[in-house]
């Protein structure tokens, strides 16, 4: 996938003039998140849940490579086999591999984040191997040559218009409006491709070390038919979704759907086992886990680990007001929103996504709702931080924070000038206290009025609140 | 050497080398405990209790109750409800309890034991249990039960027994451990409800690519 994060601000600028997308992101705002909130009404032990789901995954990471191992030893005793790949690169010619060992010329795939970060289906593509996305909003990205916007919702930025056209133009077949019909559609032409795919390739949502299973969550059941009909399943997963046990399991699992999308339970949740035993009349016959790193176990003990605890339920993104402003494409790659921001310079480099963990309000809201209590906002301090070493931060910015410490180091002078810039302001603005343009503030102005301060600055009311205060006490 | 790259880096982060046999052992003896967290308290009821929030959270997520007195009754709650929706064939699992049945009641209607093929319209399987919690039935891949059956036709119909539900995820693991002493099935299935997507533009619609309707026959054996 090619790599847009640099140009964040222009990609931005454009989906805030882009009139479908507008309508899109403000439906959005009223589904899952509203979802969310009732689910969690319903089930009083959320919270401490949230706790456990906190310190069972940093107990995990502790212990990570133990349970890699436990985990890989449980795939080979019951017939897998584990694919460890530091890199995309190393993870897509894994995949490669195994579909020329079975002569494979189509692959049907459930839906996965880490594929798209390993940009499998150009890679396969470009090797003779035809991938075939059956979840129903990727496989509209891929009529439309189009990527994810959302992690669980990808196809969120376009409407039922969109698909239409779409499919009429793929599918030859009479256009219509109706979702129910475009619906069954898809359903009727990815059957075929379900059938005859020689491969299925699914994601994992975890990995259970005990038995070395990975467990698939879907509501459409494409998952199940991809992974269930080819004679060879592949897996493709990173390394930190290992989970002890099936126990340990369940508590992310209460968690994962109410936070994404906020059903109770997810429709499907289906764990693999191995390849088909003998006396089984269907299943696939072979079974890969490819265990992506990409970057990850560099994470392990620096101030990033945290995010290591992340279920990509989507929470983060539905909450956050940068998101639901610009959306998914103006993050310029594989994840958006606040969990994006912190795994995409890790990914890519601060030197590419700079910008996004700038394209915070820090207002907090993505670690409010977070499920494993990731400290979003405090890592996206970091990657500024970062940034800020580098000497990637442009010019201006410097000058700007360099010149605000200044002043910031010299109170007497700093209280002085904010008085004084208090006072212009107000003057400026007039009656109805609000400033149409500013120098040095088009950034704000060009949207929206700036509202002038009023009265005093906080440090001259609070030495009049406490001589006030020391003058009563007298 | 991808493998030792990525536990080598790992274990630099902890500001560790390979982890003792202690501390695998540690590791090892937390997984053997099968430690549940915390279970919520809305499942933990008396049988009567769970198996009413069983109905309610399954009709919540769209699933089909029909009652059952006894076992006996299957093939004419079945038939009725197939030639409702004017199906003549029912793509069966072949589970002794199933296969002892007098199937006459389906008149017309065949009933096959095999695989499912894509163009079924719709296949029975018993199920391994039900959790109360969030309305979900478990099934397990064995011989008589192939996967395909519970997701490649338009409907899926269900047999679950009311002493086999039970209140939570942990509840059903300890059974499928219970019915499993040689270790895991190649596919444990929870289904809650038929299938479901809402990625043509934000509106939820059901029957993505799994069953469009699930029907549960709750069999009164409690």
């Amino acid at each position: 996938m090619q790599i847009k994060s640099p140009q964040f601000k222009e990609n931005a600028r454009i989906a805030l003039h882009n009139v479908e997308l507008q309508e899109a992101l403000g439906q959005f705002k009223h589904g899952f998140p509203v979802n969310r909130a009732n689910a969690i009404k319903r089930l009083p032990e959320f919270e401490d849940l949230r706790d456990e789901a906190r310190d069972l995954k940093n107990h995990i990471i502790q212990n990570l490579d133990i349970y890699l191992e436990q985990f890989e030893d449980n795939v080979v005793k019951n017939g897998g086999h584990v694919h460890w790949c530091s890199t995309a690169e190393d993870a897509n010619k894994a995949i490669l591999d195994i579909c020329k060992q079975v002569d494979a010329k189509t692959i049907t795939k459930g839906k996965s984040m880490v594929s798209e970060e390993t940009g499998l289906n150009e890679y396969l593509e470009a090797n003779g191997v035809r991938p075939v996305e059956t979840d129903l909003g990727e496989y509209i990205l891929q009529l439309r040559d189009d990527h994810p916007s959302h992690i669980i919702a990808p196809a969120i930025h376009l409407n039922v218009n969109d698909v239409s056209e779409t499919f009429h133009e793929h599918h030859k077949r009479p256009k219509t409006g109706d979702p129910q019909a475009l619906m069954k559609e898809a359903r009727e032409v990815l059957r075929k491709e379900f059938v005859s795919a020689d491969v299925g390739l699914t994601g994992a949502n975890f990995l259970v070390a005990e038995t070395g299973s990975t467990i698939i969550v879907t509501n459409e059941g494409n998952g199940d038919l991809t992974q269930t009909l080819p004679k060879t399943h592949i897996v493709i997963t990173s390394i930190e979704k290992v989970v002890p046990t099936l126990e340990d399991m369940s508590l992310f699992l209460r968690l994962l759907a109410r936070s994404a999308t906020g059903q109770e339970f997810t429709v499907y949740n289906t764990l693999s086992t191995g390849p088909k035993r003998d006396t089984d009349q269907d299943g696939p016959e072979n079974f890969h886990v490819v265990l992506v790193d990409n970057g990850r176990s560099e994470m392990v003990g620096t101030e990033f680990q945290d995010m290591l605890r992340c279920i990509r339920c989507s929470s983060c993104m539905n909450h956050c007001p940068v998101y639901g402003a610009v959306g998914g494409h103006s993050y310029g790659w594989v994840y958006p929103g606040p969990m994006g921001s912190v795994l995409t310079p890790k990914m890519i480099g601060i030197d590419k996504a700079a910008h996004l963990p700038n394209a915070s309000t820090s207002c907090g809201k993505c670690e409010e709702v977070c499920p494993v209590r990731i400290p979003l906002p405090k890592m996206m301090r970091h990657w500024r931080e970062k940034e800020f070493e580098k000497h990637l931060t442009p010019k201006t910015v410097r000058f700007g924070i360099a010149g605000w410490a200044f002043f910031a180091k010299r109170p007497a002078l700093y209280r002085w000038l904010a008085r004084s810039s208090a006072w212009f302001m107000s003057t400026v603005a007039g009656k109805k206290g609000r400033i149409k343009k500013l120098p040095l503030a088009g950034g704000w102005t060009d949207w929206r009025d700036m509202p002038a301060p009023q009265g005093k600055t906080f440090m001259d009311q609070w030495k009049a609140a406490s001589s006030a205060k020391q003058q009563a006490e007298k | 050497m991808s493998k030792a790259d990525i536990l080598g880096n790992i274990r630099r982060g902890l500001k560790r080398g390979e982890a003792t046999p202690a501390q695998k052992a540690a590791a090892t003896r937390r997984i053997n405990a099968h430690k549940a967290t915390i279970i919520p308290k809305r499942s933990q009821l008396d049988q009567a209790g769970q198996i009413q929030l069983f109905r309610d959270m399954a009709s919540g997520a769209a699933a089909e109750i029909i009652d059952i007195e006894s076992l006996s009754d299957l093939p004419s709650a079945a038939a009725e409800w197939l030639n409702k929706h004017d199906f003549k064939t029912l793509v069966s699992a072949s589970d002794q309890c199933l296969n002892e049945l007098d199937w006459s009641a389906l008149g017309d209607i065949k009933r096959e034991q095999r695989i499912a093929q894509s163009g079924d319209l719709a296949s029975l399987t018993t199920s391994m249990a039900g959790i109360a919690e969030t309305g979900t039935l478990m099934l397990y891949s064995r011989p008589e039960s192939p996967t395909t059956l519970n997701f490649l036709p338009d409907c899926h119909l269900v047999v679950l027994r009311e002493s086999t539900i039970v209140g939570s995820y942990e509840d059903a693991w300890q059974m499928v451990r219970e019915q499993n002493p040689d270790g895991m099935p190649r596919t444990v299935n929870m289904i809650t409800g038929p299938s479901r997507s809402a990625d043509i533009g934000q509106k939820l619609q059901m029957g993505a690519h799994g069953p469009c309707v699930l029907v549960i026959f709750l069999l009164k054996d409690v």
